[in-house]
């Protein structure tokens, strides 16, 4: 220790030893799940919130909605957020968190009475990063709550229109772990799936549900586990057939690529911290599901921009393809060169 | 670090109260320790017990000095209470939190979202808006000056003076926020696991940094010889006798274990610190040559606020798990 500065960045160097899956498992399941819910302006949001909260199923919510937004929201326990998106002073630009949102649950960790869950509502302008990240970068946050989901309510008539003109519109699809393609009463199926296909070049991995006037079962939308490690079980092979393809919208793209060589540890991991450090502010998302060489067990891996999670999941099933299967959601980036890194990690 | 092999112990001087929720504070109101419990009660451990609702919420932040605490809440009001248990509501504001107090000599300070509100004993109460949400409020000693701490640095406020706002500036979220005892020195703590300081005379910057996790507990030592903190498996002390400050020192670190300091308290009077645990255990370190004392024995709940009685004759410690134990030297 000294009086000087060492940047660092902790959560980049996250990666859990084997032996932790267990105790990691036990404490998940202790921890308050988080909703994020998001969505452009006049899509849906607070409907589907209200939907949430009224529907028979006995559990309590803490709501943290935006101060400025809309009213009318039914429950014992709403909080009004300002949206103060705080850099952290270490070096990265990209790794931001939302300060009021560590504020606010500190204060509701301590209400005794407790609750099931916490719903954060953002405005319709909100890039869900910061969100996101308050839950790994904020140690007393990330002890006692767990994101469970980013989830999107996207307007099927007008989204077309908010992706070319609206850069939070296009995080927003591309953060989603859930995405609630709503007011598809207004649109003909053509327009549907044309909409569809425009969400699946932007992110391939999240589960598209059409919905009018948010009408959708709660277990759709809540308990995802979108960030659990445990439950990371498959990334949509319709996206990953002939072992390398990739989808661009204009700026915003993902791209995915498979190999049925076994992996080195020792030169896959160097490459994906380098990555994410360097590319990090491009990267909004990452997955992987690995093979290593040697190495009996299934390793995953989840990230955003430069913050990574990753650990060894279950042992490789008999008969069961050990094919190594990554995936990036991101702008501006570079396929030659990740497809050259990934394929360069090869044992 | 002294060469002790097994330290002595005042464990069974240590009177043990039960308290029914998670401490978030504690003081002493002239010879009685106090503790503010989470759910918004303060709860005096005096010889005849009581327990005073200051707050129908949680209770989210406390200062004190010898004759009352003040507290904000979740239900949005300011309470100062008393030594005889009384209580009067200073503010209120339906809906909003108050995120922070502070106790100055003939005022208080408390903040709710992005303002900073100053209520003299006399005359009118004044507001401050800073950049953001208020991380931390500290009086100088005299109570003239307020220091708000935010994201991107501290605003140094004269309530009573047409003079502007001073800004020290610093990149990051500052949260916990305080004068040194000589008044040249203002440091906080911040979001990331470091510390910032300022000199006050020409706006020197001092960067203390290294720590394991985010710093949320200091003290200066009695004369302001140090400031003491937790975040590490230590208690971090760094030296401020000198007018530079910690500036290319390094820090004492004192009571070294595997288990990370959540508390400290510093003697009023003595080189003497309290250094509270996250299992629960505390020690009375002598900052001279490091000597230790064991008080309180770890039981896994970590230790979430100490004070000294003002003429450093007790300790009172309370823990997140609800116990509460009192020492008299």
């Amino acid at each position: 220790m000294d009086g000087r500065a060492k940047p660092g960045h902790d959560a980049l160097n996250d990666w859990r030893a084997p032996e932790e899956i267990e105790t990691m498992a036990e404490a998940v399941s202790e921890k308050i799940p988080v909703t994020v819910l998001t969505g452009y302006l006049g899509a849906g949001k607070t409907t589907l919130l209200n939907r949430i909260l009224s529907e028979p199923h006995g559990k309590k919510f803490a709501v943290v909605v935006n101060e400025f937004g809309e009213i009318g929201i039914d429950n014992d326990l709403v909080v009004g957020a300002d949206e103060e998106v705080f850099e952290m002073n270490n070096g990265c630009i990209c790794c931001t968190v939302r300060g009021d949102l560590i504020r606010i649950i500190d204060g509701l960790l301590k209400r005794k009475d407790g609750f099931d869950g916490i719903i954060v509502e953002t405005t319709g302008l909100a890039d869900p990063a910061p969100v996101a990240q308050t839950f790994f970068v904020d140690e007393t946050v990330g002890a006692k709550t767990a994101l469970d989901a980013v989830v999107t309510v996207a307007d099927a008539k007008w989204l077309k229109d908010r992706l070319k003109d609206a850069p939070e519109a296009k995080n927003q699809i591309a953060f989603a772990d859930v995405i609630l393609l709503n007011k598809t009463d207004l649109v003909s199926e053509e327009e549907l799936k044309d909409v569809e296909l425009r969400i699946r070049a932007i992110n391939p991995f999240a589960r598209i549900h059409r919905t009018q006037r948010s009408d959708i079962a709660i277990d759709k939308v809540l308990g995802q586990g979108a960030f659990d490690l445990d439950r990371i079980t498959a990334i949509d092979p319709d996206f990953l057939e002939g072992g390398h393809k990739h989808f661009h919208d204009e700026d915003m793209r993902s791209v995915s690529f498979t190999s049925d060589l076994p992996l080195d540890p020792d030169k896959f991991f160097p490459w994906i911290q380098e990555l994410t450090q360097r590319e990090g502010p491009n990267i909004l998302r990452s997955k992987g599901i690995l093979a290593f060489k040697n190495d009996p067990e299934r390793f995953v891996f989840q990230g955003v921009h430069m913050i990574l999670d990753g650990d060894h999941q279950r042992p490789w099933k008999d008969g069961e393809p050990k094919t190594s299967r990554i995936v990036f959601i991101g702008r501006q980036l570079n396929v030659p060169e990740l497809e050259k890194g990934f394929r360069a990690c090869v044992a | 670090m002294a060469a002790t092999s097994t330290p002595s112990s005042l464990t069974s001087k240590l009177r043990v109260h039960a308290l029914d929720g998670a401490v978030v504070g504690a003081a002493y109101l002239g010879t009685t320790p106090v503790f503010a419990l989470a759910e918004g009660v303060l709860a005096f451990a005096g010889e005849e017990p009581l327990r005073v609702e200051a707050h129908k919420g949680v209770l989210l932040s406390l200062a004190a000095d010898a004759r009352s605490i003040l507290t904000g809440g979740d239900d949005g009001r300011v309470v100062r209470t008393r030594g005889d248990g009384s209580t009067e509501v200073v503010f209120e504001q339906k809906g909003r939190w108050i995120d922070q107090v502070a106790l100055g000599a003939d005022a208080v300070a408390f903040s709710v979202g992005k303002t900073a509100h100053f209520k003299p004993a006399k005359g009118e109460t004044k507001t401050l808006d800073v950049a953001s949400s208020v991380g931390g409020l500290a009086f100088a000693y005299k109570g003239t000056r307020l220091a708000v701490a935010h994201y991107g640095g501290v605003t140094l406020w004269f309530p009573n003076a047409q003079a502007k706002p001073e800004l020290l500036e610093w990149k990051g979220s500052h949260r916990g926020v305080a004068f040194s005892p000589d008044m040249r020195f203002v440091v906080t703590t911040m979001q990331e696991p470091a510390l910032h300081g300022w000199r006050l005379a020409d706006g020197g910057h001092m960067r203390m940094s290294g720590y394991p996790a985010r710093v949320k507990s200091m003290a200066f030592t009695a004369g302001g010889k140090f400031l003491v903190t937790s975040g590490s498996n230590e208690a971090i002390l760094w030296p401020f006798a000198s007018k530079e400050g910690p500036m290319g020192k390094q820090p004492t670190m004192l009571a070294p274990r595997d288990v990370r300091v959540s508390c400290v308290a510093a003697h009023p009077k003595d080189e003497v610190i309290a250094v509270g645990f996250e299992d629960g255990m505390v020690m009375m370190v002598r900052i001279s040559d490091g000597a230790e004392i064991l008080v309180r024995a770890p039981d896994a709940s970590p230790v979430a606020a100490m004070a000294w009685r003002a003429d450093g004759g007790a300790l009172c410690i309370g823990t997140e798990g609800g116990k509460a134990g009192v020492l008299v030297l």
